[in-house]
């Protein structure tokens, strides 16, 4: 009872690594309040293959729910898993990957059982909230920080009374760390068909395709990150060429997607993936809040702006003011010149 | 085939371009100093609804939105792209409503408006939350299937997948309505993390349409000058009706000027379920984030400058 959970994607039996970032968090908070972690894996095949993706990150307790049917995802029978699971263990705090499964499964469940749930958080936290309306102090409740209105303010988000609190991450805002190899958790292979009515599996699924990532920016050394001011989808091209040159993956500003210079799997920010570069090097990015949040933790930061007002410089440790045109050329060809 | 189709549209301050007197130095958003606009992938949803209004004749497509009167823009605007109609969902009762707040108003307003739907499509997320929440609470609190990040729909066809219960996620059966279900289905491509997949689900059921969906036809002129003096009451100035308008006999000859409006009583939505009330999240405060500002170098983009950086970059170890 009250403990925390966390929902774990599976994709056929590998456990995604957003859950294990959750799992790591989940962990820290269950300290911090004196209880258990729990973990839930629904999908088909997975006993056996996915305890030991779970139970290193310090899970007190697995619910694998192994079945035909949920597996790939859809939305009703994974949801009737949660919904039936939180009723029988009344868990305080439910987190899940704030990707297309968790951006799906949360607000259903959430709505199921009338508790509150925060998307895309950048920060969680445990800490008193006061009510000055009904004059009622709470303890121990989970801030849920994030970026709102477009990234332009950060908001902190508490669920006083309705339980699970419930929260979406991005992946890679958390830090995913093994907490003990051979932590010893319970594991509990529930019985699916008390969870599941039969008339849950609506959706049948005809045709599927998954491809490896094409980019890996979370884990690059160096990434080039171009924003609105590239221009255009040509613009984007000399950071191809300028990525290829150092070794690097390339990356784009939320104003860059949605005006579709850059694809959608390229953005960097709090819509988008988290990055910690050693090198990151920001064309034409002015710098909004919800990108800042993606990428704040980089080594060095190096900003390439005609505008040198705009706000990614405050946190750069270079400042080149010039434009994109005219600078990526040079980067390219002195890197030539001083690497050889 | 004649399809009822729910069109669920927001109106939405433009947080695309925000210029710097977008908060006020309280920290509070300035919304006199955004446009407020149609929220971006509510158009994608309407262009699909559109789509199906093409192929089956007969079919309507009804936007719902809720906000104050000034939201009625909404409504003409999807009316002027090819939507039949639309209600605006206005009540003080809904406001300081979170994304569950929100989607009981909407769910209980469907209910009312069009108890037959078929199909409710919206826009994956809007733009001044990007929560993607409502679309799937509503699909949870109508009891029904959900297909989120679609980018086309396929077809839908009386066919394969029949289902004559349909059940909450708690397995308990709805009240009769939700149950006639006739045998339709519907087909649809979505994108999932790192692909794409082709579900079908059985109708009714709500889908959440994505920004990289086919864009919305523009308006049309003809649908333009018909429906531009459509108006909500709320829009009216307060103390006055329709016939106090300059031309207030249109309003008589032409009841569809005359926009559907739905207050909380109007839908018998329970009071504690809407609102600040209805919000299990409060907000708890509300921050402008400063970064901590680095000491910056300072360059220009000559080529001494250039040089020197990628020479201190190599020296570090950082490149190369």
């Amino acid at each position: 009872m009250n403990n925390v959970f966390v929902y774990c994607e599976i994709e056929g039996t590998q456990v995604q690594e957003v859950s294990q970032e959750l799992l790591t968090k989940g962990r820290k908070l269950a300290n911090t309040l004196g209880v258990q972690l729990e973990a839930v894996a629904a999908g088909s095949g997975i006993t056996g293959k996915v305890e030991s993706q779970i139970l290193p990150y310090g899970v007190d307790k697995l619910h694998i729910f192994d079945a035909e049917g949920l597996a790939p995802y859809t939305s009703k029978p994974h949801t009737a898993v949660l919904v039936n699971l939180f009723k029988q263990e009344k868990p305080q705090i439910c987190l899940m990957g704030a990707d297309v499964v968790g951006r799906d499964l949360g607000p259903r469940v959430s709505s199921a059982l009338h508790s509150g749930l925060t998307a895309d958080c950048t920060s969680l936290e445990i800490g008193p909230h006061e009510d000055k309306k009904n004059g009622k102090t709470y303890e121990n409740l989970l801030y849920q920080i994030r970026p709102a209105f477009g990234g332009n303010i950060v908001a902190t988000i508490v669920n006083p009374e309705n339980r699970p609190q419930m929260a979406t991450v991005r992946s890679g805002v958390m830090k995913a760390e093994v907490l003990d190899p051979n932590y010893k958790g319970e594991v509990i292979i529930e019985d699916v068909a008390k969870f599941v009515p039969e008339a849950e599996y609506v959706t049948k699924v005809l045709d599927r395709h998954v491809e490896a990532a094409k980019n890996n920016l979370k884990g690059a050394p160096i990434i080039v990150a171009g924003g609105y001011g590239m221009g255009s989808k040509e613009g984007f091209d000399q950071l191809y060429e300028l990525a290829k040159v150092l070794h690097a993956e390339v990356g784009a500003s939320r104003a860059a997607v949605d005006a579709g210079f850059a694809d959608h799997d390229l953005q960097i920010g709090q819509t988008g993936v988290t990055v910690r570069p050693k090198v990151y090097i920001a064309c034409g990015i002015s710098g909004a809040i919800q990108h800042v949040a993606g990428m704040k933790e980089s080594g060095i930061i190096i900003s390439i702006n005609n505008d040198e007002n705009a706000p990614i410089n405050t946190i750069a440790d270079y400042v080149i003011n010039g434009t994109v045109e005219e600078v990526v050329p040079k980067l390219i060809k002195y890197y030539k010149q001083n690497s050889k | 085939m004649k399809l009822n189709i729910i069109v669920l549209a927001k109106q939405v301050p433009d947080t695309r371009n925000v210029g710097p007197d977008a908060m006020t130095p309280e920290g509070t958003v300035n919304r006199s100093a955004l446009p407020a606009i149609f929220n971006p992938e509510d158009l994608n949803a309407l262009e699909q609804a559109l789509r199906l209004k093409d192929q089956f004749p007969g079919t309507t497509v009804t936007v719902i939105t809720m906000g104050p009167g000034r939201a009625a823009e909404v409504i003409r605007e999807a009316m002027y792209r090819g939507a039949d109609g639309g209600y605006l969902l206005t009540d003080r009762a809904f406001a300081g409503a979170d994304t569950l707040a929100t989607s009981y108003a909407l769910a209980t307003a469907i209910k009312h408006v069009c108890p037959n739907v078929d199909l409710i499509i919206g826009g994956r997320q809007a733009i001044d939350g990007d929560t993607a929440q409502v679309g799937p609470q509503v699909a949870e609190k109508l009891g029904l299937n959900q297909i989120t990040y679609v980018e086309e729909i396929i077809s839908i066809d009386h066919s394969p997948l029949t289902i004559d219960h349909c059940t909450t996620s708690e397995g308990r059966a709805r009240n009769g309505q939700w149950s006639m279900v006739n045998g339709q289905s519907i087909i649809v491509k979505r994108h999932i993390d790192g692909g794409v997949e082709t579900v079908e689900s059985p109708l009714p059921c709500v889908l959440t349409v994505n920004g990289s969906a086919a864009p919305c036809r523009p308006r049309n002129v003809k649908r333009v000058m018909k429906y531009k003096r459509c108006l909500a009451p709320m829009e009216l100035p307060q103390g006055t009706g329709f016939g106090d308008l300059p031309y207030a006999a249109e309003y008589e000859k032409k009841p569809y000027l005359k926009l559907g409006q739905l207050s909380c009583a109007d839908v018998n939505a329970d009071l504690q379920q809407c609102g600040l009330a209805g919000s299990p999240t409060k907000v708890k405060n509300v921050e402008n984030i400063v970064f901590k500002a680095k000491e910056s170098k300072v360059l220009t983009g000559s080529d001494e400058d250039v040089n020197g950086l990628i020479k201190e970059l190599l020296n570090e170890r950082l490149i190369g």
